[in-house]
């Protein structure tokens, strides 16, 4: 092959590669004007104190602050106990589903579809029903003679984490089903006719090769958590504020878009954080099926 | 020689040869979490035929007067209304614009494909509240407070990862080889795409789909900041019927939504499971 042919086929080549990723565009246009802008626009607008001048006076704030860190505590500790939560009862869930013959396994994934079609306000509301001081535990509980006094289960912590738990379990379930379907059982069957324990296979063949899978759902449910605003502001009875409930009132009540951004964009700069250290921990670029 | 219950219990359950006895645990764990996944939703059902304005289960007295309310409010239906032509509208949007991204990234080895699939699902990085005053600050500018056009905009954006990450991770599990057989033999990429690679991926891009639905559906704090009166979503509504006062109304309503969107999902899984290749 003459040079001249090489160089030509390596331009066709590399302009395909070019065509094929402007297909993306679209989508990155969209994400730009809606997401990256307007956040950028905020950050730049956190930059500036009451007066207009620009200062750090928003972030000093927050440092000061006591009522400050411990929103971003309760932040964390929120959802770090709801994606426990979640993993605890996912894992076993998908585990089952995915194992189960195609027709019951679609019934099983209804179930788990279920509460995802439902609004997470009608949700929120039926915890309250549930777990409210004259709920139907409480009712139920105390007419069995369980327990004498109505338990705590709402507008606290308790409530919140199971509210939440609820609402991430399919963000958890969906794509470790996925990813555990795609397992290949004549791995697993292999262990087993090479004498591994079933508990051997499951730990040293099958659980490994979900892992891709688990670290998507608990990624996900994790940087929902941090975000998250009307579950814990309903069932959360005030006692628990997240950061986007303090933002949500900074913009709504004071109409405070300097405070509000600065909250913003810590709370984005702890996200980011935290996916980066999932990423360099667990490939996490891998596990979400990155191009290239 | 043992009863067939017990022998069920001894055989194999699974690949890992593990007896149905030694993982009965497992079944009762699962069946907990179905269960604590259900109850809820299957809760509202029933309480909103409930003749009283107070929480109350099983109900003692049956009524439709929720049904009532909720279909003869102008508000409501409206709210309804905004929430369906959004949420149809955003699918529209981000399943096309999905697809063509997944399938992009998947097939050029550009380098800078992984930096633009970062870039891509940012709205999922990002907090919603920031993103909603975002959005809000900017409409603010740009007048698309209060637009439908705005609204799904922000929903698109908002829904496009998780499309885009199902998608993807189905064109992952598909043998590209395929389309280039197809190409080898003449076929235009478009077409090969269109007729070989489309319809194996097309459960993904089915979730993908519904899961925009979903995503832009179930809104609230964007939709709390940007959209108000006449285009107010149904969970907006919803939100601050809440906040006020305790409405057996959003038990009516959201029974409604349940039956919409179960028979989405029936649809959903008849077009995405039929003639799916190596079934009968």
């Amino acid at each position: 092959m003459t040079a001249l042919h090489a160089a030509e086929l390596r331009r066709d080549e590399a302009r395909e590669k070019w065509m094929l990723f402007g297909l993306a565009a679209p989508a990155a246009a969209l994400v730009v004007a809606v997401i990256i802008v307007p956040v950028g626009w905020l950050f730049w607008l956190s930059l500036f104190n009451d007066a207009g001048e620009l200062s750090a006076d928003n972030y000093a704030r927050m440092l000061a602050s006591k009522s400050y860190t411990r929103i971003f505590t309760t932040t964390f500790k929120v959802s770090l106990l709801t994606t426990a939560l979640c993993v605890l009862l996912g894992y076993p869930l998908a585990y089952f589903l995915a194992q189960l013959p195609r027709r019951w396994a679609a019934l099983g994934m209804m179930a788990v579809l279920l509460p995802f079609w439902t609004s997470l306000l009608v949700r929120t509301y039926a915890w309250l029903v549930v777990l409210q001081r004259k709920g139907l535990i409480n009712q139920w509980g105390m007419e069995l003679g369980l327990w004498d006094a109505p338990l705590r289960l709402a507008h606290n912590l308790n409530g919140t984490l199971i509210g939440m738990a609820h609402i991430m379990l399919p963000f958890l379930v969906l794509p470790l089903y996925a990813a555990m379907k795609a397992i290949d059982a004549d791995y697993i069957r292999a262990a087993a006719n090479l004498g591994a324990a079933p508990a051997s296979a499951f730990r040293h063949v099958f659980f490994p090769l979900s892992l891709p899978g688990l670290f998507a759902g608990v990624t996900i449910v994790f940087v929902l958590c941090l975000g998250f605003f009307v579950t814990p502001a309903v069932l959360g009875g005030g006692k628990v504020i997240m950061v986007s409930m303090k933002i949500e009132t900074l913009v709504d009540l004071f109409f405070n878009f300097g405070t509000a951004s600065a909250l913003g964009v810590v709370l984005l700069a702890l996200t980011l954080l935290v996916l980066f250290a999932a990423h360099k921990l667990l490939r996490l670029d891998k596990v979400l099926g990155g191009g290239a | 020689m043992p009863r067939p219950a017990l022998n069920w219990l001894a055989r194999p359950a699974s690949d890992t040869q593990i007896t149905h006895r030694g993982r009965l645990w497992l079944y009762f764990l699962a069946g907990a979490v179905i269960v604590f996944l259900v109850i809820p939703t299957l809760i509202v059902i029933p309480m909103s035929f409930s003749a009283s304005q107070y929480l109350e289960f099983p109900p003692r007295e049956w009524s439709s007067r929720w049904y009532d309310n909720y279909f003869n409010s102008r508000e409501w239906m409206n709210a309804t209304w905004v929430s369906v032509r959004a949420a149809l509208l955003t699918v529209l949007v981000v399943t096309p614009i999905a697809t063509m991204a997944a399938y992009g990234l998947a097939v050029s080895r550009v380098k800078a494909a992984r930096w633009l699939f970062l870039l891509l699902i940012t709205p999922m990085m990002v907090p919603v509240i920031l993103v909603a005053i975002g959005v809000f600050f900017a409409y603010t500018h740009l007048r698309l407070n209060n637009t439908m056009l705005g609204l799904v905009l922000a929903h698109s954006a908002l829904a496009l990862p998780m499309s885009l990450i199902v998608i993807a991770a189905g064109l992952k599990s598909y043998d590209m080889n395929q389309e280039l057989v197809a190409r080898s033999l003449g076929a235009p990429r478009l077409l090969a795409f269109l007729v070989i690679t489309l319809p194996q991926i097309r459960f993904s891009v089915i979730t993908g789909a519904l899961l925009a639905f979903i995503v832009s559906f179930d809104e609230v704090i964007v939709a709390l900041f940007i959209s108000g009166r006449d285009m107010s979503t149904i969970t907006r509504s919803m939100f601050l019927a809440l906040r006020d006062q305790i409405d057996p109304t959003i038990a009516a309503i959201s029974t409604v939504m349940i039956i919409i969107t179960s028979a989405a999902l029936v649809i959903a899984q008849v077009f995405g499971k039929s003639k799916e290749p190596g079934e009968e």
